[in-house]
Order: C-alpha cells, then structure tokens, then sequence
C-alpha cells in the first residue's frame, strides 16, 4: 500500500477514536474496531483522482469531521410518518444511528430468527459467524465504519425457515444529527433454504441538518435461500448516505435487490456481489430520482467465480436540475465460471440541460462460454410521442409527466409487498406531476 | 457509408475470399508471421539512446529549421517531466521499454534526393516488394499512390505528379517540413498536442518522418492514398508522425499498413496521427496493423502505442477503420473532436489477439458541436492466452444540442485462457442528445461451427467462417484491397488458436 497522507479529519476522526477507549464489548467486537482503525490509518478518504471515485466529489464529506451523533429519543407518531412499512411488519428502527428498543417492533416472528440490534447480540455466535466475515476494505469509509462498529441491525433467518411477512429496518436522522455521522453496520444472514424480505429505509427529519449516513450492509444468502431486499434513501435535503454492501451468495441462492435513491444531497450505494455457489442468480434492480444540486452514485460489482450463475442488472434514473450522476456496473467473470449468464442495463432521462451523467458498464471476461451483455442509454422523451400526447389534446407538461412516471413505474412495480409499492407509486407520481 | 456499387464489389469479392480461405488450409503447415524476415541492407543508425543531444542530432540530420527544433525541445522537456512514468491504465502488462536502450534515429544510408524508383535501394524495393507492396511503375494501375517509411524514413512515395496536378500533397512528413512549413506549422500539434500523453510527448520530441497529406478545397482525391510501415533494424523504435489535412469540401480515403521482422527484444513503435476535417471534409482512415506479434510464449513482438485523433469542422466526416491483427501489445484509441456542427465521427474495429498478445484499444469521441453524431462498431476476438480491451469514451458536452451517439463493442472468445473487457465511459451534459451502449461477449455457437463442419468445412476453416462474419460490419468499411487482406490476416492469425 502506498504511502498514505492522512486529511485533517481523519486525523480527527483517530482522535475520537482515542478518546472513547476500547468501549468494553466483548473481544471479538475490539479486533474488528482495531482492523478498522489499522486500515483507516493507512488509506486515504477517496478523492477524484481514484477511478472509482472520478466523477464522484465527495470532497465536501471527505473536508468535514462529523461527530457521532448523541442519543435522542422522537415519538411514536413521527416514526409512524416517517416508516414505510404498515402495521404489522416487524420492524426495527435506529434515531441517529442508536438502536430504539422502544420504537421497534420485534414480534410476530417464526421461531429461531433473530432480529434486533447488535449490541442486544453481541455475544450471539451467529453473529459473531457472520459480522466483518465478508466485508472488503472498499475505502475508508468502510474501515471507519468498522473502526466505530458499536451498533447496527442483525437479522438472522436459520435453515428452512419463511419469514412471509417483510421486516423492515427504519433509520431516522433527526435534528440532533446536524454535524454528525452515525456508522450504521447491517448484519444480514439467511441460512440454507431460507426466505425473507427485507426493507431498510432511510429518513431525514430535518431538511436543513448536514449529516453522514456511513453504511456497511453484510449479507449472506445460504444455499437455496432467497432474499428479496429493498432499500429506499430518503435523507433530508442536507443529509448525505454512503453505503457498502457486501453480499456474498451461495448455492442455488436468489437475490432480488431493488435501491431507491429518492432525497438527499449525496448519496452513493455501491453493491458488490460475490457468487460463490454454482447456480446462484441476482438481479438488482435500482431507480434514482436525482434533481437540484444532488449528486447520486450508484456502483455495482457483480464477481462470478463459479459456473452456472445468472445475474442481472437494470437500472433506471430520472436526471434533472443541475445534478450530477455516476453509474458504474462492473461484472467479473473468472476463468472458472464457465456459463455464466450475465446482462446489464442502465437507461437514463435526462430532463434538464444541465444535468449531467457519467456511466461506465464494465466487463472483465476470463471464461469462454458464457453470455454476457450490457446496453446503457441516455436520453430524453422523444418529440413525436410528445407531439402525440398534444394532438389528443394532452398538454405538453402531463405528457411529459406521465411518461417520466411510466418510465419509473417499470421499476417500482416490480416491488412485491403492496404497502410498500403503493407508497412509492404515489411518491413518483406525485413528484412528477405537473406542477400547477 | 458503403455505396451501391463497392458492396457489389465487395459482394464478388466473398467467392475469391472462400477461394483463399480453401488455399489457406492447404498452407496450413507454414503458421509462421510471414513477414517476419529482415532486409539486410545499409543503414545509418544512431547510437542508443535519448537526451537533448540525440534531438538536435535528428534535427539536424534532417536539416530542419530552427522552430521545430524548439518545438521537439519543448516535448522533450514535457516528457523528462512526466518522469517516466508511462500511463498505466491499460489493462495491460509488459516490461517497460527502456527508453535509453532505444536508436532513435535509423535509415537506409546514401540519402540523397531520389528523382525516380531507379535510384532507390535495389534491397528497399525487393523488401516492399515482397511486402506485396506496389511501388514499381509497372504496378502503378493499382491506382493507389503509397508512401513507403522504411525504419524511420520516408524512402519513396508514388503517384506524386497526378497528385500534384490537382493540388494535393502527398508526402513525407521532412518534405513537407521543407515545403510548406506553414501547413505544417499550423496544423502540426494542433490535434494532439505535444504534451497530450506520455507516448505522444515521445514522439513530438523524436519523431522522425511520416506522411503529410493535403487536400485543397473541394477536390476528391482521385484515388486512395497509402503509407506502409516497416520496421527492419534491429533495437530501433519507429516514431511517425502523420498529418492530414482536409480543405473545405474535400474528401480522401487513406489506408495504412504496418509489419516488422521476427525479433526476440521487444521494438516501440509510438506513431502520432492527427487528421483535420475542415468544414465539410470527409476523411476515412484505414489501418491493417499487422506488426509482429511476438512468438507463441509471448517473446518479443511490437509494442504499439499510438495517439490517432481527428478534428471535425462543420459537416465534415472523419472515419476510422482499423483491423489490428499484430503486435505484442497494443494501445491505441484513434478518437474524433467533433468540434463543428453536423460532423460525424465514426469508429470501425476489429482487433484479433492470440497466443499472449494484449490489447487495449478504442476510442473517444468528444461531441462538442450541435447535430453531431458518432459511430462505433468495434468486434474484439481473443484466443490461446491473450486479453483484449475495448475502451471507449463517448461525451457530449452542454452545447451538443441534438447530438448522438451509438456503440456496439461485441467481443468473441475462443478457448478458456484468454480474456475480452470492456470499459466503456459514457459522459453526457445535454439533455437533447441521445446515447445508445451496447456489448456483448460470448463464444463461437457450437450449432455454428457443427453445421459447417457438417457440410464438410473443416473445423479450423469453419472458425475463420464465422470469426469473418463477426466481422463483417467492419469490414464493409474498409477499401476492398484491405478487405481481403484483412480477412486473410485473420484466418492465419488464428490458425492453431483451436483444437
């Protein structure tokens, strides 16, 4: 590793460190906080001149030291506004990266899953099995969320288990966050023939707090299991959302992924996905609503290292204002993986002038019998469907309302629970209505 | 775009390519790079080696005036600045070439002024000649007029009295220093400038000759225009320079060919091309590179990095064809500034790689007028060990207002050593344009290969049936001559790549 110039608030951040001591959880949980530290000692914030992170300036978050967040308690009511998840779903919910036992609803589940917050687990075994197991060192963020790993969402489902109705995983960012950062750790493991579906959504309070969602999602799908898993980032105006996840699939395993990328002023999901078991198939599904002055990264890396694995990419973003946005879809094939079958698709609207978009699909192929595509997009309505639209009396505006909507109703109505479909729909639509 | 008339020709065409395909089986036995032989003759080489004192050297052997030599200086320092430090994010792996253990300076001695072939190195005319290379009067009907550079040095160019007549200059690139240093002067640089990138910063110090070709207003060059590339001395590098200049309303169609001998070391062969399209020109430049490729562990074999880029007035057209057979690694990304409004920038590629030859190749095309658009077809095939990139970067800049863009990069694998990426960058800031991407990367189909074996083609030749279909989008573009060549080049390139 090359010599690494550390920034001001790295240095600070180090200090922090320092200052909170060893924490008093159990060893297992130190040697990971201590990798952590080990790591972000020696690599750099990431900056413009990594490829990764070319047309990504997050210079703003990489310049400012945020502080951890205090514990802060809200009512009932606000969570009831800010969840998306209705009644009945079991639910756990975090206020500024701390656990709310309170607020969390962990009832209603089949027997031998595991769901709550880290620290209430900290002595499990299986999630001691499945905590810092997969995870790479991506950038510094994930080592500082390591370093700072006191708490976060474990979700556990064993063997042949079906957990039919979704859990939904709530991080609220309130006022109180202004200046700091909360370093949400996400443990998520389905044993072998298991099912799930999980929702994690992220809400801002406060339209005008700066704050950092630094997120390390772990997931692993067993052999024969099935995840399905939805994401939905709405920060505040202010608030900013890095997220990592690490997702390694086994046997015959099958992930649906969907990211809604909808508020917020930066936010970055990259995915990466290792197939490790032969017949193991993902499709990740994303739509990002980017408007303003918003920047929205999506990275994604699929890794075949085995024969027979299907993977599937698409998706979809909505460009307006003067926002900027990178879409990078990498797909690794090793020599291994013989018949592979992989496609991507990105297709981008843009609406405005000034917006810009940066996608870059990637393939590194190593296997000789596979099929693997990728096809990217990017432009606005066509004129003559517009010209349509006018000459059966709909005016310019619906017209392009309703087809920004179609166009991101492809991928919202792919999502399964109503509830959730339902209030995303509505979100879209009325986002894209014409304003009166 | 192919008229009527040349997809006819090139339709007649296919019988005589099967004809050879069938030939080729029977010469099955000689695999060997067939133009790997070397000409002994005399020739002037300087010492290894690269300092401020080899450049005034060249310049001075080349009896240049004084400008250029400020200007080789200027790109010297900008290159001694770089440090050294070669631009490394090709997915490509190779020694560095020690650039102090490179002649930068080789000739075929007895360098007076030629009136006629007559006077040219008998040994010179035999080897360009084995080249199947026409630059003997007799074989003049051919009707192409060839710039032949020999190691570094422009040795002959034909057909320059036609050519003349109408105003166009065909030459190298120290005739044109000397005879119209205000072409030179202004265009020289202007397209890639000497600081551009490491390799073209090598070059603007040290290179050597090229071709220089100008096309006045409104004229269609009668007929196509060709430079052939050969490397023979040994420890040599070759640094060409080519500069082509379109006049309003013109149109030229120039083709490029490239081969060096067998070799164990590995030779550099950094070339800067830069093509200037001004308002309504067409030019289509075509390369069939077929430099040594090395031997089938890998040892030796050229090092190819080139800067090829063209810039695009108004109306005008700049069309890249290139076939890349040769060559131990390759880097190289002919691109398109589509600088004026309605300019069209089109990118045709074939790139064949076997045993471990590497290659990252493709291209830029910067849309920065209004209506612009760009093209880019480039069909990438592996086998035995070798690695294969395409890489492109399509960007649309704010005031490329109804501007488009369609790639389409296939890659086609064969055998399970080798490996085909691609790393496309799509950069778009207007919203009026439109940006299509796509890419695919599969094998030959076995139903394919199995029909044709079933109707008695055997496997090897069935293979190269399909490989030249694969290609066939690129080929359609490229002068009939060259097609040929190429779908030879290819079939041999690939003979014991399977079984």
């Amino acid at each position: 590793m090359p010599e690494a110039t550390l920034t001001k608030s790295q240095a600070q951040y180090l200090d922090d460190l320092a200052q909170q001591g060893a924490g008093g959880q159990p060893a297992w949980l130190d040697d990971i906080r201590a990798d952590g530290r080990s790591t972000l000692e020696t690599t750099p914030f990431p900056h413009n001149k990594m490829e990764a992170w070319r047309h990504t300036n997050i210079s703003a978050l990489t310049k400012t030291h945020y502080k951890t967040a205090s514990e802060t308690t809200i009512s009932a009511d606000v969570v009831s506004d800010a969840t998306l998840a209705p009644a009945g779903w079991a639910e756990l919910v975090f206020v500024d990266g701390h656990y709310s036992a309170a607020l969390s609803n962990i009832t209603n589940l089949p027997e031998g899953v595991i769901l709550g917050s880290i620290r209430a687990h900290q002595d499990s075994e299986v999630l001691q099995r499945h905590t810092h197991k997969i995870l790479q060192n991506r950038n510094a963020y994930t080592a500082l969320n390591s370093a700072f790993l006191r708490d976060g969402a474990f979700v556990y489902v064993p063997k042949k288990v079906v957990i039919d109705t979704p859990i939904h995983l709530l991080f609220v960012s309130t006022t109180g966050a202004a200046g700091c950062v909360a370093h949400v750790r996400t443990i998520i493991a389905l044993e072998e023939s298991s099912a799930a579906t999980i929702t994690t959504s992220y809400v801002g309070l406060d339209d005008t707090a700066d704050y950092l969602n630094n997120v390390v999602e772990e997931i692993y799908v067993g052999a024969n299991a099935q995840l399905t898993y939805y994401k939905v980032a709405r920060e505040g105006a202010a608030g900013n959302h890095l997220a990592t996840s690490e997702i390694l699939q086994d046997r015959d395993s099958r992930l649906f992924s969907l990211i809604i990328s909808q508020d917020g002023k930066i936010i970055r999901n990259q995915s990466c996905v290792k197939l490790v078991g032969e017949g193991a198939e993902c499709a990740l599904h994303g739509l990002y609503l980017n408007d303003g002055n918003r920047l929205i990264d999506n990275a994604l890396h699929i890794h075949h290292t085995v024969p027979h694995c299907n993977s599937r990419i698409a998706y979809k973003g909505i460009l307006d204002g003067k926002s900027k946005t990178v879409f990078t879809g990498k797909v690794d094939v090793d020599q291994a993986a013989q018949q592979t079958d992989s496609d991507q698709l990105s297709n981008n609207l843009l609406l405005s002038d000034t917006a810009t978009l940066d996608t870059k699909p990637q393939l590194e192929i190593y296997a000789d019998d596979v099929k693997c595509t990728h096809g990217a997009t990017v432009g606005s309505h066509p004129e003559p469907i517009i010209f349509y639209f006018q000459s059966r009396g709909i005016d310019e505006a619906t017209a392009r309302g309703m087809l920004t909507y179609g166009f991101a109703d492809e991928i919202v109505r792919e999502i399964k629970p109503e509830a959730l479909r339902d209030r995303l729909e509505s979100y879209v639509f009325r986002k894209y209505s014409p304003k009166q | 775009m192919v008229s009527p008339s040349e997809k006819l020709e090139t339709a007649k065409y296919e019988g005589s390519r099967v004809e050879q395909s069938n030939q080729r089986a029977a010469e099955a036995a000689d695999r060997e790079y067939k133009h790997g032989w070397s000409t002994d003759i005399d020739s002037e080489t300087i010492p290894v080696g690269l300092n401020e004192d080899v450049i005034r050297l060249i310049s001075s052997k080349k009896e240049e005036p004084e400008w250029l030599l400020e200007w080789r200086l200027k790109a010297y320092a900008g290159w001694k600045r770089l440090n050294g430090e070669e631009p490394t994010w090709a997915k490509v792996n190779y020694t560095k070439p020690d650039f102090q253990a490179i002649s930068y300076y080789s000739a075929p001695k007895e360098k007076k002024e030629l009136k006629s072939l007559d006077e040219v190195d008998p040994e010179i005319l035999a080897t360009f000649e084995k080249l199947g290379i026409p630059l003997n009067e007799q074989k003049r009907l051919s009707g192409v007029a060839v710039d032949a550079v020999f190691d570094s040095v422009s040795v002959i160019t034909t057909h320059k009295d036609i050519l003349a007549k109408r105003g166009i200059i065909f030459c190298s690139m120290s005739e044109a220093i000397r005879d119209h240093p205000e072409l030179v002067k202004k265009y020289m640089g202007s397209i890639v400038p000497q600081g551009d990138n490491f390799y073209a910063a090598l070059n603007s110090a040290v290179f050597t000759d090229g071709s220089f070709v100008y096309i006045p207003k409104n004229t269609k060059c009668p007929m196509d225009l060709s430079t052939y590339f050969r490397i023979n001395q040994e420890n040599t590098g070759q640094f060409e320079r080519t500069l082509i200049i379109a006049d309003e309303g013109s149109q030229v169609n120039y083709l490029e060919g490239c081969t060096a001998p067998m070799r164990d070391e590995n030779q550099l062969h950094a070339a800067v091309v830069e093509i200037v399209a001004l308002k309504g020109a067409t030019v289509r430049y075509s390369t069939v590179q077929n430099w040594y490729a090395g031997d089938a562990d890998g040892k030796g074999g050229i090092y190819n990095f080139v800067t090829k880029r063209g810039r695009c007035d108004d109306n005008a057209r700049i069309s890249w064809t290139q076939v890349e057979t040769g060559s131990a690694v390759t880097w190289k990304y002919p691109s398109c500034i589509l600088k004026g409004d309605n300019s069209v920038g089109e990118f045709y590629s074939v790139a064949l790689t076997n045993n471990h030859q590497q290659a990252d190749t493709g291209t830029k095309m910067i849309h920065l007028g209004k209506n612009t658009k760009s093209t880019v077809i480039s069909k990438t095939i592996s086998a035995g060990k070798s690695d294969s990139s395409y890489r492109g970067l399509i960007q649309v800049m704010p005031k490329a207002t109804n501007s488009r863009s369609y790639t389409q990069c296939d890659s086609l694998l064969i055998g399970n050593k080798c490996g085909a990426h691609t790393f496309p960058y799509i950069n778009v800031r207007n919203h009026s344009s439109s940006v299509e991407h796509e890419a695919s990367t599969s094998k030959i189909s076995e139903d394919q290969l199995f029909y044709c074996q079933s109707r008695g083609i055997c496997q090897e030749d069935a293979i190269s049936l399909v490989v030249n279909g694969f290609c066939k989008e690129v080929f359609d573009h490229l002068p009939m001559e060259f097609a040929v060549e190429a779908s030879n080049l290819l079939s041999l390139s690939l003979e014991g790549s399977v079984g």
